[in-house]
């Protein structure tokens, strides 16, 4: 491991914030679940993992099954564990929600995987070989999914990355609060471990030609994921950090993260809340998110808009900014101004209209953007079909164009893109691709 | 205020509440630390024949996340020397004269070892004394404990020479090792005892330990069977106590009985009463929790008796008593089925599984648009906590195939959601034994039963 490996994430204050749970908690949680049939938890997860049965395993101390009744609907257990919006998933859906305390469900899930990790458990083996070949391109979690489900059918799976490290999100966009940067990689490593060959380094268009992909390859899965934070269009863009970038430095090279005094970060969606604790946790003085709707628009999960709020960040509702004031090449101030909500836009939002006149300055000597990603690309490239910019897909997952398949959030059109989602289109996408690559052998 | 006093076979204590024979009652100093508590009474720890113990002596068995719902022991009577514990019971009772001190005995089944630790025991000034023919092990082995209650005639006997000497209330104490609870106590009746007391503990091995295959506890290397109490233990109990409140000559005799076995709250508490106790031991709770617990079994049982009217403890006594019966004197036209509030559930579908899998198939999953819909019937692109709360099916009794096993109604974790509600009888009220008396065909051959169903509409799918 190397130095800069050794510090990955290790940053007072930005260890991971919920603790593990002892045997014993554990063992109590377990005991509490009231072993729901046809369960509700599992109707609400996106990959619909059996979680009353992997919770009785718990109980019954049988970890190991625990963790394969997980892994066996959701290969990044471990990372859905702590990533997954469970407020909105299984836990907003215990029966004991209601009148009591729902099952800690993602914390249980944790100890699961956490046992198997440790213990160095490889729970799944590669399958006898086929000569069936797929090229999956992005090594996020659709594409470890989709590379791992086809992996353990035999066949052969070349995982294409374009940067140096697996993981996708997990591994370069998640803060360590939430996720260290250890599971991820240590779940790209399990995947590696059931046959998938990891090409690292290899940028569809660059330095992978999608011809020789289609000559070698029976099929190919898309999980590219999105591009980088679209632009603001506004005077001094070029002293705004990208919060993406603010993040993985966070992740990656943590030594280094340089958080201003007043921190201003522009957007209000989940993104724009992990660039928020960053800075908050790493000592900035003042932190305000800028948001050009309402409370009720945002896009952050309700609780994590509660979470940052106990953090103590402060907010900038309906304000639009206007633009980033330099001195001596230094940012002093973020200018906006006050908006109105007007009728609604495409995305079925009002849309905001701002009130000339009432400009007003934030003093911030650092800039942060987190607005959304860029879509995908690629799909013009390989001439796919797509739907506001994401690529379209069938119900199978397959593109509009024969033998090409693609899920996570580049496809992600509709609804809210999480980790869990993209688990289960690779999952799904490599159920298909199976079946039909097998149907005629 | 209920009058919690009791007068047990001329014993008098505050409270019906008294310390098993165990180890919370091995010492003076115990004795002493629960009486502060509030303890109405407490029956030593036994005394008797010289013995020597073993570590690891007491197993558990836990579930649920739940401790010690059960507990066995290999510990033998006292192990503290003869006149020490002679001493401290003489102490105790001087110290709290309105407290009921009983000593628990035990030696050789000689009369001699019987007349001279009786004599020695009321030399202290006890209240009274409790034969031990219960301990299932150790003692066992020697010729005592439940080897003298498994067989009745040994019970009369030794009784009878206690009953030669004993001047003070004797208590014959029952082991629940044995296939009619009701002889020994026969035995105990001939013999001229004062009072009955049960139930000892059950012979149990508690578990192996899957890491060294060693038996639990691991006594170096070996293990056994031990005693077996606790929480786990109370509906044997009830129903030994009843079997005795139900024998016409154990009734008739109207010795009080001390009930004991897995008391834990005071709902147990009163529920030993209502099936003929008079007189309660607690052991395996106070080896749990402590001395205090006797506040809330005190302070429980007193306002559940005011609620419901009783005045004195004897109030309660047996109240019950008269609706326990034998199957054969049940009514076979009562009937009662299963209902849901659909306002109480929260859709955990336990009700379903089991009548689905395990009892007769009368509960359904009806789908918002009220057709009846198959387990796990949503799309596998279904997700989020809106798409499985909102189309969660609701589950729903048949009524007319629901048999009323209860099965459903014990399964669910919500309480008042399901109920068994009774309905009209569709027939005149009959018995197995009316039955077997008035149409004894019916009874033996199934073509017979046949017919009389079809006679009575009686339609079993």
């Amino acid at each position: 491991m190397s130095h800069e490996a050794e510090h990955r994430g290790q940053r007072e204050g930005l260890q991971e914030l919920l603790p593990p749970l002892t045997t014993n908690e554990a063992a109590l949680e377990a005991a509490r679940c009231l072993m729901c049939y046809d369960a509700p938890c599992t109707h609400a997860c996106p990959t619909h993992i059996d979680i009353p049965k992997f919770i009785t395993k718990i109980h019954s101390a049988n970890l190991k099954g625990s963790a394969r009744t997980i892994l066996e609907s959701n290969l990044l257990g471990a990372t859905c564990a702590r990533v997954c919006p469970v407020q909105q998933l299984c836990e907003g859906a215990c029966v004991l929600g209601s009148e009591h305390k729902p099952i800690a469900i993602g914390r249980l899930q944790r100890h699961a995987m956490d046992y198997a990790y440790g213990k160095n458990i490889q729970i799944f083996q590669p399958a006898a070989v086929t000569d069936r070949k797929i090229a999956v391109i992005g090594a996020g979690p659709a594409g470890l999914s989709c590379a791992g489900e086809l992996a353990k059918r035999g066949h052969s799976v070349t995982l294409f990355e374009r940067r140096d490290l697996g993981g996708g999100l997990s591994t370069y966009g998640i803060i360590v609060l939430r996720e260290p940067v250890d599971i991820a990689l240590a779940e790209v490593k399990m995947i590696e471990k059931l046959g998938v060959k990891i090409e690292t380094g290899r940028d569809l268009g660059v330095n992978l030609s999608p011809d020789d992909l289609r000559k070698n390859f029976d099929a190919i899965f898309l999980s590219v994921g999105l591009g980088r934070t679209p632009s603001l269009g506004i005077p001094g863009e070029d002293h705004i950090l990208d919060g993406l970038d603010y993040i993985e430095q966070s992740k990656l090279d943590t030594p280094r993260v340089r958080v201003g005094h007043e921190v201003v970060v522009i957007g209000a969606g989940n993104t724009a809340i992990d660039c928020a604790t960053i800075a908050k946790r790493l000592g900035a003085e003042r932190v305000t998110m800028v948001y050009r709707r309402s409370e009720n628009e945002m896009t952050a999960y309700p609780h994590e808009y509660d979470f940052i709020k106990r953090e103590g960040v402060g907010f900038y509702f309906l304000a639009q900014p206007g633009r980033v004031l330099v001195e001596n090449g230094e940012v002093f101030a973020l200018e906006c101004a006050r908006v109105s909500l007007g009728t609604k836009d495409a995305s079925g939002r009002p849309s905001p209209q701002v009130i000339p006149g009432s400009e007003f300055r934030i003093a911030a000597d650092q800039v942060i953007k987190a607005i959304g990603q860029q879509k995908p690309a690629v799909a013009a490239e390989l001439g796919l079909k797509t739907t506001k910019g994401f690529i379209s897909v069938d119900l199978h997952f397959e593109t509009s164009v024969p033998g090409i398949y693609a899920g996570g959030d580049c496809i992600r059109a509709r609804g809210a893109a999480s980790t869990v989602m993209a688990v289960q289109d690779g999952k799904l996408a490599a159920q298909t691709i199976h079946e039909r690559l097998t149907a005629h052998g | 205020m209920a009058d919690l006093k009791i007068n047990f076979a001329g014993i008098k204590s505050p409270n019906p509440f008294w310390l098993a024979s165990a180890p919370p009652s091995n010492s003076g100093a115990q004795v002493h630390k629960a009486f502060e508590a509030g303890w109405g009474g407490a029956v030593w720890k036994t005394i008797g024949a010289p013995v020597l113990n073993v570590s690891n002596r007491y197993g558990a068995w836990h579930y649920g996340g739940q401790k010690m719902l059960g507990i066995n022991n290999v510990e033998l009577i006292s192990d503290r020397p003869l006149d020490v514990n002679l001493r401290e019971i003489r102490e105790v009772k001087r110290a709290w004269p309105d407290r009921a001190v009983i000593a628990s005995a035990m030696v050789e089944s000689k009369p001699g070892a019987w007349h001279e630790i009786i004599k020695k025991i009321e030399d202290t000034g006890a209240d009274g004394i409790e034969l031990n023919y219960g301990c299932p092990h150790g003692m066992s082995e020697r010729g005592m404990g439940s080897a003298v209650g498994q067989v009745p005639e040994y019970c009369e006997q030794i009784t009878r020479w206690v009953m030669d000497v004993a001047k003070i209330p004797v208590i014959v104490k029952l082991t629940p090792n044995i296939a009619n609870i009701v002889l020994p106590a026969r035995a105990a009746v001939a013999a001229g005892a004062s009072a009955l007391s049960l139930i000892n503990t059950l012979n149990s091995i508690v578990g192996v330990d899957l890491e060294t295959l060693q038996i639990t506890p691991n006594i170096g290397g070996k293990g056994g069977h031990g005693g077996y109490a606790g929480p786990a233990v109370k509906p044997i109990a009830l129903h030994m106590l009843a079997a005795l409140g139900t024998d016409a000559t154990v009734a008739d005799a109207k010795l009080p009985i001390s009930g004991m076995g897995g008391i834990t709250t005071w709902q147990d508490a009163a529920e030993f009463l209502l099936l003929g106790a008079s007189s309660l031991q607690v052991c395996t709770a106070v080896m749990h929790y402590g001395f205090r617990i006797v506040e809330d079994l005190c302070d429980g049982l007193s306002n559940w008796m005011d609620e419901k009217g009783f005045a004195t403890v004897g109030d309660v006594v047996g109240k019950s008593l008269t609706r326990v019966s034998d199957f054969k004197n049940f009514d076979l036209s009562f009937r009662a089925v299963a209902r849901i509030d659909q306002q109480k559930c929260i859709r955990c579908d336990l009700c379903y599984v089991a009548c689905n899998d395990t009892a007769h198939q009368c509960i359904d999953l009806i789908a918002k648009d009220g057709t009846v819909v198959q387990p796990r019937s949503y799309d596998v692109r279904s997700n989020g906590k809106e798409d499985a709360i909102e189309t969660r099916p609701r589950v729903e009794v048949r009524e007319h195939d629901c048999v009323g096993c209860r099965l459903c109604y014990n399964v669910c974790p919500v309480e008042g959601c399901i109920s068994m509600v009774e309905l009209p009888p569709e027939r005149a009220s009959v018995t197995w034994d009316q039955l077997t008396q008035k149409q004894r065909e019916i009874t033996e051959d199934w073509k017979k039963m046949q017919e009389y169903r079809e006679k009575m509409g009686i339609h079993i799918h």
